[in-house]
């Protein structure tokens, strides 16, 4: 990381807005290039995000996912460790949630097994993400390699799994048996329609309390406990851990089971509020996105709500371009979080020098200062 | 037996075959690693390549033209990335990261765009593709020298010009990289770029020239998917193959000859991995091919974490260079 001679609402506020706005505008162009009406195309997907119905309580439930695999890359971010595993991490998630559900479901009451299936994500999420983080510190594998690696290992076993031991009898498709009755999440628009409010229908569920329970945990657990500090300051140098007197690599280890936890999380809105099985892919691309959602939060949780609120949107806008537009479909939103990675991570100081030049030349004082 | 020995020879031939990409991307990453730049983008650069070749080839007719204008976008790309991280400093693992996101969502945009068939482009005539070249009298000696002749006619003749090229990409590899002042100075960069400054060679330029062979090298593998194996180009058609060609990279340790071993050995578990689907073995009875595609992965992680011999990526490897003024 780059250090910034910027005010503070400069870097947190106007230079991710203005990445922001660069991707979206690339983004236009291209759409513009093959021959459809970015702006028509925007407000496409800002009434299929908020407006039409139902379409909020579908950007919330896909916000909720970009929740949990955001959380997971920013914690693991403060400790300067790059998880690229959220998708092995929230699939392995998804199968610590089915594994739970099918042995248990049915033998002891439904509200314990959710209870239990939610720790199985958390826990094997966190398993996933501990190997990694074990071999980076202790045996000095890259991790950005490892998880690259594991994401494909945990999807060979979903596959195997799904395909073999765990597949539903009498099913052509590689897919658990569904899940004992109860053993799922209250959707959102059931609770409020039964407190007496009209609500679409939507697969947003209680899950999305949770994710923002999970962002207030990783709050306190960062800037508020003495481990957090630790992460902290282990990603700012292990050597000055060191010498405060930890281990840096049990941090590391420790930092890597949070951030696996909170992927494998993702699963329980999918596995657990929609489907009540495990399929197969239903990951789809969320724990990269979760990469994009830390960088624009600036892996503060406040941000990354913010964010998985923009990306929830993109994708519930992105599912409605597909009904109205013949040559602009989901994929769309994919090009987009690319160029939201590209400029708001890789390129994320290319505005610096500009905004330092113009911002010093409105205070002088500081300019000295650092003369 | 003899049947087996055929069954093998045909294994071993579909190895080469899927080896091809994975040679072609594992000595891109080479190139670009060696100067210091940690190249995830294989597989992105792989994926925009596939998809210009097999378009320009479908619109021009020519697998030459299409394969030009494939290397230039996979060079491009790769021209993006260095945007990324020479000039801006930017993370190398994130700019590799928006160029593959970016390549999935724009290469089915693009396709549909043009084709409208969903992402796909058309199927490619065989005039507007790579053919595989039939050695002179395959078919003779095979008729008539004993087993020679069989692995002459199945494994060496029968391959397009793509699939030699690769194979020839890894001695040229050594070559430049082991042999040339070029060579030397693009090690020295990903070890001790300083070291290469302050002799008056410039860093940024060195770290650009190998990103550029590593975009024509990446090229090379898109062309042979879309428009060599396959007639056309499908959505996700690399399907991780940039991903597998970074693992035998790192499982060669950075080195053009035992990474192609490497490539060899995965195209290999693939190749047999297409074969025993399904069938009963004595002992070990069905083998998962779906855990036996798992391996490279599995071998690739055993390996960095040190547990087969040591493992040492270049030094400087990933740290943006700041020039001291």
């Amino acid at each position: 990381m780059q250090t910034s001679r910027l005010p503070a609402y400069v870097d947190i506020l106007i230079i991710p807005f203005l990445n922001l706005l660069t991707a979206l505008f690339v983004a236009g162009i291209i759409i513009a290039i093959i021959g459809e009406n970015p702006f028509t195309a925007l407000s496409v997907m800002l009434k299929g995000a908020f407006i039409y119905k139902g379409g909020l309580g579908y950007t919330l439930f896909y916000t909720t996912n970009f929740i949990f695999t955001g959380l997971a890359v920013a914690v693991a971010f403060h400790a300067m460790l790059f998880n690229i595993g959220g998708e092995g991490q929230a699939a392995m998630g998804g199968l610590g949630i089915g594994l739970v559900a099918l042995s248990l479901g049915g033998v002891i009451p439904a509200p314990f097994v959710i209870l239990l299936a939610i720790l199985g994500s958390a826990l094997f999420g966190a398993f996933w993400g501990v190997i990694p983080g074990y071999l980076q510190a202790k045996r000095g594998s890259h991790i950005v390699i490892t998880t690259i690696m594991f994401n494909f290992i945990a999807s060979s076993i979903l596959i195997w799994l799904l395909a073999g031991i765990l597949m539903a009898p009498n099913q052509m498709s590689p897919e658990t048996a569904s899940f004992a009755d109860g053993v799922m999440l209250f959707k959102i628009h059931e609770i409020l329609n039964s407190m007496g409010f009209s609500v679409a229908r939507s697969p947003l569920n209680i899950s999305f309390a949770l994710a923002l329970l999970c962002c207030f945990a990783v709050w306190v657990l960062i800037w508020r406990t003495r481990l957090g500090y630790r992460i902290r300051a282990t990603g700012f140098s292990t050597k000055a851990s060191t010498y405060a007197g930890y281990r840096p690599e049990w941090i590391i280890i420790l930092v890597m089971a949070i951030s696996g936890g909170l992927a494998g999380m993702m699963a329980v809105n999918e596995i657990l509020g929609v489907q009540h099985r495990v399929i197969l892919n239903f990951t789809s691309g969320y724990g990269f996105t979760g990469i994009a959602v830390a960088l624009m939060g600036r892996n503060h949780p406040v941000g990354i709500i913010f964010a998985s609120l923009l990306f929830g949107a993109l994708y519930q806008g992105g599912a409605e371009l597909d009904f109205e537009f013949q040559t602009i479909t989901r994929d769309m939103v994919v090009m987009i979080q690319g160029l939201i990675i590209l400029f708001s991570g890789a390129l994320a100081y290319m505005f610096n020098p500009i905004l330092e030049r113009f911002f010093s030349a409105n205070t002088p004082q500081k300019e000295m200062l650092d003369g | 037996m003899a049947d087996f020995w055929f069954q093998f020879l045909l294994a071993l031939d579909s190895t080469l075959r899927v080896a091809t990409p994975l040679i072609f991307a594992a000595m891109a990453g080479i190139f670009s690693e060696r100067s210091g730049i940690i190249d995830i983008s294989l597989e992105g650069k792989m994926l925009m390549a596939a998809f210009v070749a097999a378009a320009v080839a479908y619109g021009t007719g020519s697998p030459w033209i299409g394969a030009l204008a494939a290397i230039i976008v996979s060079v491009l790309a790769g021209l993006l990335h260095g945007f990324a991280c020479i000039i801006h400093r930017g993370n190398q693992v994130i700019s590799g990261l928006a160029i593959n996101i970016l390549a999935s969502g724009l290469t089915v945009i693009i396709g549909i765009a043009l084709f409208r068939q969903g992402g796909q482009t058309p199927t490619l005539p065989k005039s507007a593709r790579f053919n595989s070249i039939e050695l002179p009298f395959a078919q003779y000696v095979a008729d008539n020298i004993p087993i020679l002749g069989v692995v002459y006619k199945e494994l060496i003749s029968g391959h397009n010009i793509l699939v030699w090229l690769a194979l020839a990409s890894v001695g040229i590899t050594y070559y430049i990289l082991f042999k040339t002042t070029f060579g030397l100075r693009l090690r020295a960069v990903g070890e001790k770029p300083e070291a290469l400054d302050s002799a008056g060679i410039s860093v940024s330029k060195m770290r650009f020239q190998a990103i550029i062979i590593a975009g024509i090298l990446c090229g090379l593998a898109g062309v042979y998917l879309s428009t060599a194996t396959g007639a056309g180009f499908v959505k996700e058609m690399t399907a991780g193959k940039g991903y597998i060609a970074l693992a035998a990279m790192i499982f060669g340790k950075w080195r053009p000859v035992p990474a192609l071993y490497a490539c060899l050995m995965f195209g290999f578990l693939e190749a047999v991995a297409a074969r025993v689907q399904g069938a009963e073995f004595p002992i070990i009875g069905e083998i998962s091919s779906d855990l036996l595609l798992a391996l490279p992965y599995v071998l690739t992680v055993v390996l960095l974490a040190g547990f087969i011999g040591g493992v040492s990526p270049p030094r400087a490897i990933g740290q943006p260079y700041i020039k001291e003024r």
